[in-house]
């Protein structure tokens, strides 16, 4: 079974943003970047995958330099191959799927692995838009996944349930947290990530299909009462909660 | 001709509430634009329900009604919604961000060749063009965004745009598209439908326990204050790492972003992203022993006190309020 899991470079869930001096992003100065959580997720369903089915889990990332840390992660964690498709420059979702898409062309994996979205732009396109671009079935916000005999049936969750869908191979599917608990990379496998080659090659171009035109901080709620320190003040919200905020 | 088309999602042959605010959304863009507009509806026996997009706003509706499109099939659907955008010659197409329409529009930008704006939780015309207001880095940020294809697909985000119904009627027009088997490359074949509560992405009211419960087997306080208030039940991130509560309730950056009218928030001393995650509610309520906590900095209305002695008498007065 041949594995390709797409995974991100994203600001750590602690960070402030601050809009940089562009207007348009965030002012990267300072900020912690880490491995985007469900991208972890997603590399541990293929390491899963391999194990029972023996091939090849190859962890792909669009973007710059930076991005050889987060690799470097998916290979101590214990993925065979990593490739960086380098692109220093501004890219949507449409145009980081098209990257991707080009590579995971010519690497034909039976099975491609993606986050559910990137905890940075929360787009939750990425990886239906590399299943499109390729003609190939998705399953977005997995929880469940059982691969048997060129079908996979997957659990995925919607509002308030979850859908059981069926498809066949080659197929994307989008993980969500709890399909898995992503292991711990091992001393022993950050140690030979360490001197495990990354393959480097430059993104193909992409237009530019949605432009940010400006990125502001929502307006602040501002604080308001604390009504009181124990159960005597309940009344006071529950009146409240009726006649000023009106919500019960 | 360009043309506002909207999507609207069914579960069970009914309307998600988020399919009514976004044909209501998408009507009012088609009338500042003065375009026509026309709802998109598919599925297996919908005719008569169809009808019911009338009552916000849409006069015309298009019904994409066959047997096999009775079970949910992303590649399918997104066919024919790719299809009814070039058939109507649609330059504006409109989803609910539902986890249906999330999974959808980015194929139907594939198949049509537009960018897809997603998870809008407002909308603008400015000299002519839309433009989208998205959260990102789950709600820390807010980006202004233009689609600068010819067709522009938008996404909108539950629970934010408003649906009060007001009498209409709309003309159903059944239209098909050729389908075949490749088309159905991925299937639903059941739906486990979570017994009780409603998701916490769709609740008006949601409730949410942190670590200061001190433990899963106290959980039921929350849920008793959720049931009395017909609400859903979320946690904090620390206490479903902790195993205490499932994945689906999270609240925050790595899990579900909300804005329900009321987000009573118990236990929860509230990091930066939790916050992120529940910050865009219309009214936040705390209860914290710890006067400090950041949770206070958004919540409207603060009791600085412990939730094993507030949450129960809170739950049984509102109880006798609400005649439960």
């Amino acid at each position: 079974m041949k594995v390709a899991v797409c995974i991100n470079h994203v600001p750590d869930t602690e960070t402030k943003i601050k809009v940089s001096s562009d207007g348009v992003s965030i002012d990267k100065a300072g900020v912690n970047f880490m491995l985007s959580p469900y991208d972890e997720v997603a590399i541990e369903e293929g390491l899963k995958i391999k194990e029972k089915f023996k091939g090849e889990v190859t962890a792909l990332s669009l973007g710059g330099d930076s991005h050889k840390e987060t690799l470097r992660k998916a290979l101590a964690m214990g993925v065979d191959k990593a490739v960086l498709l380098k692109d220093e420059g501004v890219r949507d979702s449409f145009g980081v799927a098209a990257g991707l898409a080009a590579e995971l062309k010519s690497l034909s994996p039976d099975i491609i692995l993606f986050g559910k979205q990137s905890i940075d732009y929360d787009g939750a396109q990425v990886g239906t838009l590399v299943a499109e671009m390729l003609g190939m079935p998705s399953a977005a916000v997995v929880v469940k996944m059982d691969v048997e005999d060129g079908k996979v049936f997957c659990e995925r969750e919607i509002e308030g349930g979850h859908e059981v869908v069926e498809t066949k191979l080659p197929a994307a599917f989008l993980a969500q947290k709890g399909l898995n608990e992503p292991r711990y990379p091992s001393l022993k496998g950050i140690m030979a990530a360490k001197n495990k080659p990354i393959e480097e090659k430059p993104a193909v171009a992409a237009e530019i299909r949605v432009e940010t035109t400006a990125m502001k901080k929502p307006v602040p709620k501002s604080a308001g009462k604390i009504l009181g320190t124990d159960k005597s003040v309940v009344p006071e919200l529950i009146r409240l909660l009726h006649e000023e905020a009106k919500v019960i | 001709m360009s043309k506002v088309l909207a999507f609207a999602e069914l579960r069970d042959n009914k309307f998600k509430k988020s399919s009514f605010e976004t044909v209501k959304a998408a009507c009012g863009i088609a009338d500042r634009l003065g375009v026509e507009f026309a709802a998109l509806v598919i599925g297996s026996g919908i005719e008569s329900v169809a009808k019911e997009l009338g009552n916000y706003g849409a006069a015309r509706v298009v019904a994409v009604d066959e047997a096999s499109l009775a079970t949910h099939s992303n590649t399918a659907y997104a066919k024919i919604i790719a299809e009814i955008a070039k058939k109507e010659g649609a330059s504006l197409v409109f989803l609910p961000a539902s986890q249906m329409g999330k999974d959808l529009a980015p194929r139907v930008g594939v198949k049509v060749g537009a960018g897809v704006a997603s998870d809008c939780i407002a909308l603008d015309v400015v000299d002519g063009n839309v433009v989208g207001t998205r959260p990102v880095y789950a709600g820390k940020g807010l980006i202004d965004v233009r689609v600068t294809t010819a067709i522009k697909v938008f996404t909108l985000r539950p629970n934010v745009f408003t649906a009060k119904p007001e009498s209409g009627t709309a003309t159903v027009e059944k239209v098909s598209v050729p389908l075949t088997d490749t088309d159905f490359g991925c299937v639903v074949r059941e739906v486990k439908v979570a017994e009780g509560r409603p998701d916490v992405t769709e609740a008006d009211i949601v409730v949410s326990g942190g670590r200061g419960l001190k433990g899963p087997e106290h959980f039921h306080l929350i849920e008793e204050l959720a049931d009395v208030l017909g609400g859903g039940v979320g946690a904090s991130r620390a206490v479903v790492d902790a195993g205490w509560r499932p994945h689906d309730e999270q609240v925050g950056q790595t899990g579900k972003t909300v804005s329900p009218s009321m987000y009573v928030a118990c236990g929860i001393s509230g990091a930066v992203q939790h916050l992120a995650g529940m910050s865009s509610s219309k009214y936040i309520v705390a209860i914290n022993k710890d006067k400090d906590a950041p949770i206070f900095q958004v919540a409207d209305y603060g009791i600085a006190g412990d939730v094993f002695e507030v949450l129960p008498e809170l739950t049984a007065q509102l109880k006798k309020t609400l005649g439960k």
